[in-house]
C-alpha cells in the first residue's frame, strides 16, 4: 500500500481477497456448504424419515403460503406490512372453530337432505365452512382497511404500520376476551376424522388409527393431502383472479403505479380494500387448514405463522406472488427440518438466519426486482 | 453558559430533587417508583431508536434485541457478584469488550483505507477477530478475576456493589454497541424495510437464544425459560435519572454537532447527501451503534429495578414498543420522546391498572391499542409534534419527515 492510501498491484493476497469480497463469499459459501453437509448426512443415515420430514414440510410451507399471499399483495400495493394479517388468521380459525363444534354446520347437508352419502355431506359441509370463514375473515379486513388504513394512506407510512401493529393487538386481545373468544386453549374439532397411510416397499396400505405403522414407511394423512390440494386450488384461483380477470388486471396496474391508475379510471381505493379482502379472505382459509392440521385454536395464534409467512413473502421477494409460494415452501421446509436435526427451538432462529443470508445475496428477495429508482 | 442550558439543567436538577424527596418521604410508593424507573429506562431505549429512525432514518425493530443482550449481559454480572463475591463474570465481560473495541477501533482504521471492501468481507472478517479475541478474554479473565475480586471486596459491601453495577451497566451498553456494529455492517447495507426484517430477526434469534440460554449456551445461571433470579435491585432514581440526563444532553450534543448534522442529512436524502461527500455507511453505522449502545444501558438498568428477568419481556412483539413510543411522542424529537416515553409507562403500566374497574383488568389489552388507534389517527405526527424544549432544539429549522410522495411500487408479478 502506497502512503497516501491507494492501491498498487502489489497488494497482498490478503490485501487483494478483501478488495474483491472474497472472504464474504467463502464465508457464506462454507455456511451453505456446512447446511447442505448436514442435509446430505441425514439424508444418507434415515431417508425413510427425510422424506417424511419433507411432507410434513411441505404441509407447513403451503399454509404459509396461503398466509403469505396476504402479506405480499397488501405490500406490493400499498407497501404497508399489514401485521393485523396474523390475526385474521387467527380470526378465520375461530370461525372455523364456531361454524364446525357450536353450529355443527359442516354437517348441513345432511339435515337439510337425509340420505345423502356420508363422504358427499363432509366435503360439501367442509367447504362451506372454509367459505364461511373466508367470507368472514375478507369482511373483516375490508373493514379494518376502511376504518384504520385508508385515513392514513397519506400520512408517513410509520404511522400506517403502528396503527396495523395496534389492530392486531386489539384483534388479540379483543379475541381473548370470555365473551368474544376465549382467553383459553380451545381444542379445534375436525369436521371429518384422520386416515392415515403408510407408504413403504410394500406399496401403499390405509393405516387404521390406534395401530402404530410398520418400520422404514412414510406416513401420509389425508390431512397432508387435503391442506396440499386446497392450497393449490386457491392459489391457481387466485392467479385466475390476479391474471385473468378486470379486477385481477386492475390491482396490477394499481401496483404498478397508483397514480397512473387513477389517471386511467381505476378505482384505486377499491382495489386496495379488494386486495385487502382477497389476502384475508386466503388468511382464513389458511386459518382452518392450520387448524385441521394442529388441532388448537387460540387467541394469540395468530402471530407466529403470520410472522413465518411474512418472513416467507419477504424471502421470496416481496410483491410476488410466486415468490410468496416459493418463499413459504423453503420456509416450512426449513422449520420442519432444523426442529428435526437441529433443535426444536432453534427452528425460528435458523428461519430468520435464512432470511438474512438469503437477503444479503439478494438483497430484494429470491423473485424480487431490482427497486427501482423514484420517479 | 447559555441560559437555555442553565433552564435545562436547573429544570432537571429540580425534577430530580422533586421526585427523590418524593419517595424519600414515602409520597410515591414502590409500584409508582418502579414506573418512573420503567419509563427512564423506556426514555433511553426510545431516544436510541430516535437516533436511528427519527434523525437517520433506518427503521430498526432490533433495539429490543440489543437491549435483552444489555439486560442479560449486566444481570449475569452481578448476579455472580452478590452470589460468591466473584468478578470473573465481570473481568471476562470487560476484558472481552475493552478487546473487541480496540480491535473493532483498529481495523476499521485499517480497513478505511482499503477501498473496494464490501461489508461482508469485513463482516467475516471482524467476526474471525472478535471470536479469537473472546476467547483470549475469558483465559485472561479468569486468571485476573481472583485479584480483582479481592481487590473489589476490600471496599465496604455497599460501594463495591454500586461499583461493579456501574461497570455491569456499562459493560452491557458496550457489548450491545459492538454486536450492532457486527450485525450492522452487512445488514445495513439492505434497504429500509428489509433492514427492518432483518433487525426483527435479530430480536427473535436473541430470544430463541435467551430461552434456552441454559442447554444452547453455556449460562446455567440464567436458567432459560424458567427467567433468570438472584439480581441485585440497585438500579434506584438517581442512576435511571443519572443515565437518561447524561444520554439526552449526549444526543443534544451530537445533533448539534457536524455528526449530527451528517447523521440527519442521510435521512433527508442519501443521494444528496453522498454528493456533498458525507460517508453515508459510516453515519448510518454511528447511528445503529450509538443507538444499540444506549439499548443495552437500558437493558442493563432494566436488569436492575426487580432483580428478575424473563425472556418473555424481550419478546419480539415487545420490540414494536419502543418504536410506538417514539412515534407517540414524534419522530426526531427528544422531548416528543422522553414525554411519550413517561406517558406510555404511565397508561400502560400503572393507569388502566388503577383506572379500570375491578375485574376488567384483561381491558387492559383492548384499551391501549384503541387509545393507540386514536393517536395515530389524529395525530398522525405524533403526540408532541414538533414541540421541543429550547435547550434540545436544534439550530436548523425543524426537519420534517418527508410527505411520501406516492412511490413507484413494486409489482404484483404473475
Amino acid at each position: 500500500m502506497t502512503p497516501n492510501g491507494t492501491l498498487n498491484s502489489k497488494d497482498t493476497l490478503f490485501i487483494q481477497s478483501l478488495r474483491k469480497g472474497w472472504l464474504g463469499k467463502i464465508f457464506l459459501i462454507l455456511i451453505g456448504l456446512a447446511a447442505l453437509w448436514k442435509l446430505g448426512v441425514s439424508l444418507a443415515d434415515n431417508p425413510v424419515l427425510f422424506l417424511q420430514q419433507v411432507i410434513n414440510g411441505l404441509q407447513l410451507g403451503f399454509v404459509y403460503a396461503l398466509i403469505a399471499l396476504g402479506y405480499t399483495m397488501v405490500y406490493g400495493i400499498v407497501r404497508l406490512i399489514n401485521f393485523a394479517h396474523g390475526d385474521v388468521f387467527m380470526v378465520g380459525a375461530f370461525v372455523g372453530f364456531y361454524t364446525i363444534a357450536r353450529f355443527q354446520f359442516h354437517t348441513w347437508p345432511e339435515r337439510l337432505f337425509p340420505g345423502l352419502p356420508q363422504w358427499l355431506v363432509l366435503g360439501v359441509g367442509t367447504v362451506t365452512v372454509v367459505l364461511i370463514s373466508m367470507a368472514i375473515c375478507a369482511l373483516l379486513a375490508f373493514t379494518i382497511e376502511r376504518v384504520a388504513y385508508k385515513p392514513l394512506r397519506n400520512a408517513p407510512r410509520i404511522s400506517a404500520l403502528i396503527t396495523a401493529i395496534g389492530v392486531s393487538f386489539f384483534l388479540e386481545y379483543f379475541g381473548a376476551l370470555q365473551f368474544v373468544f376465549t382467553p383459553n386453549f380451545v381444542t379445534f374439532e375436525r369436521p371429518f376424522s384422520v386416515q392415515n397411510w403408510q407408504i413403504n416397499n410394500l406399496g401403499i396400505q390405509a393405516l387404521p388409527s390406534g395401530q402404530s405403522p410398520a418400520d422404514n414407511s412414510i406416513i401420509i394423512s389425508n390431512i397432508a393431502l387435503i391442506i396440499v390440494l386446497a392450497s393449490i386450488l386457491l392459489l391457481l384461483l387466485l392467479q385466475f383472479i390476479v391474471q385473468g380477470t378486470r379486477v385481477g388486471k386492475a390491482m396490477r396496474a394499481v401496483a404498478y403505479d397508483k397514480q397512473t391508475a387513477r389517471l386511467m379510471g381505476i378505482n384505486v381505493d377499491g382495489i386496495i380494500s379488494i386486495t385487502f379482502a382477497i389476502g384475508a379472505a386466503l388468511a382464513g382459509a389458511a386459518g382452518i387448514l392450520y387448524a385441521t392440521a394442529f388441532p388448537q385454536v387460540y387467541f394469540v395464534m395468530g402471530i407466529i405463522p403470520g410472522l413465518k409467512a411474512f418472513v416467507a413473502a419477504v424471502l421470496g421477494g416481496i410483491g410476488s406472488i410466486p415468490g410468496a409460494v416459493v418463499g413459504a415452501l423453503i420456509m416450512g421446509q426449513a422449520e420442519v427440518l432444523s426442529a428435526a436435526y437441529i433443535s426444536t427451538p432453534m427452528r425460528d432462529a435458523v428461519a430468520f438466519s435464512i432470511l438474512v443470508i438469503v437477503l444479503l445475496v439478494r438483497p430484494t428477495g429470491i423473485f424480487g426486482e431490482p427497486e427501482r429508482e423514484k420517479a | 453558559m447559555q441560559r437555555t442550558t442553565l433552564f435545562f439543567l436547573g429544570g432537571a436538577a429540580l425534577i430530580f430533587v422533586i421526585v427523590q424527596a418524593m419517595i424519600s418521604f414515602g409520597l410515591l410508593n414502590d409500584f409508582y417508583v418502579n414506573i418512573l424507573l420503567l419509563a427512564s429506562v423506556y426514555a433511553i431505549v426510545g431516544l436510541g431508536l430516535n437516533l436511528i429512525y427519527g434523525f437517520n432514518g433506518q427503521f430498526s425493530l432490533g433495539q429490543w434485541g440489543f437491549y435483552a443482550i444489555g439486560a442479560y449481559a449486566a444481570g449475569d454480572i452481578t448476579y455472580w457478584w452478590t452470589l460468591d463475591k466473584s468478578a470473573h463474570a465481570l473481568m471476562i465481560a470487560l476484558l472481552a469488550v475493552l478487546f473487541c473495541g480496540a480491535a473493532i477501533l483498529l481495523l476499521r482504521k485499517l480497513l478505511s483505507r482499503v477501498r473496494g471492501v464490501d461489508a461482508l468481507s469485513a463482516f467475516t472478517l471482524y467476526l474471525v477477530v472478535v471470536i479469537f479475541l473472546v476467547f483470549i478474554a475469558i483465559q485472561l479473565g479468569q486468571a485476573l478475576s481472583p485479584a480483582v475480586s479481592g481487590l473489589l471486596s476490600l471496599l465496604p459491601d455497599g460501594l463495591s456493589l454500586q461499583i461493579v453495577f456501574f461497570l455491569a451497566v456499562l459493560i452491557a451498553g458496550l457489548m450491545a454497541a459492538e454486536i450492532s456494529f457486527l450485525f450492522g455492517l452487512p445488514v445495513l447495507t439492505l434497504g429500509s424495510d428489509y433492514f427492518g426484517i432483518a433487525t426483527l430477526g435479530l430480536t427473535i434469534i436473541v430470544k430463541v437464544l435467551l430461552d434456552n440460554s441454559d442447554t444452547l449456551l453455556p449460562f446455567p445461571e440464567m436458567k432459560g425459560a424458567r427467567g433468570m433470579v438472584g439480581i441485585p435491585e440497585v438500579t434506584n432514581w438517581f442512576w435511571a435519572f443519572a443515565f437518561l440526563l447524561v444520554i439526552v444532553i449526549v444526543v443534544r450534543n451530537l445533533l448539534h454537532s457536524s455528526y449530527g448534522r451528517a447523521i440527519i442529512s442521510v435521512r433527508e436524502d442519501e443521494i444528496a447527501a453522498k454528493a456533498m461527500g458525507i460517508d453515508i455507511a459510516h453515519y448510518k453505522n454511528l447511528s445503529f451503534v450509538l443507538g444499540s449502545l444506549f439499548a443495552g444501558l437500558a437493558g442493563g438498568l432494566y436488569a436492575h429495578i426487580n432483580g428478575f428477568l424473563h425472556p418473555n419481556t424481550f419478546n419480539f412483539i415487545k420490540s414494536f414498543d419502543p418504536m410506538i413510543i417514539i412515534v407517540m411522542g414524534g419522530l426526531g424529537s427528544i422531548t416528543g420522546t422522553l414525554g411519550a416515553s413517561f406517558a406510555w409507562a404511565f397508561i400502560l403500566e400503572g393507569l388502566l391498572r388503577v383506572i379500570l374497574p375491578q375485574g376488567t383488568e384483561t381491558w387492559r389489552f383492548v384499551v391501549y391499542p384503541l387509545i393507540l388507534l386514536l393517536i395515530m389517527l389524529l395525530r398522525p405526527k405524533g403526540l408532541m409534534g414538533e414541540i421541543e424544549l429550547p435547550f434540545l432544539r436544534q439550530v436548523l429549522p425543524p426537519l420534517k419527515p418527508k410527505a411520501q410522495p406516492e412511490e413507484t411500487q413494486a409489482e404484483v408479478k404473475p
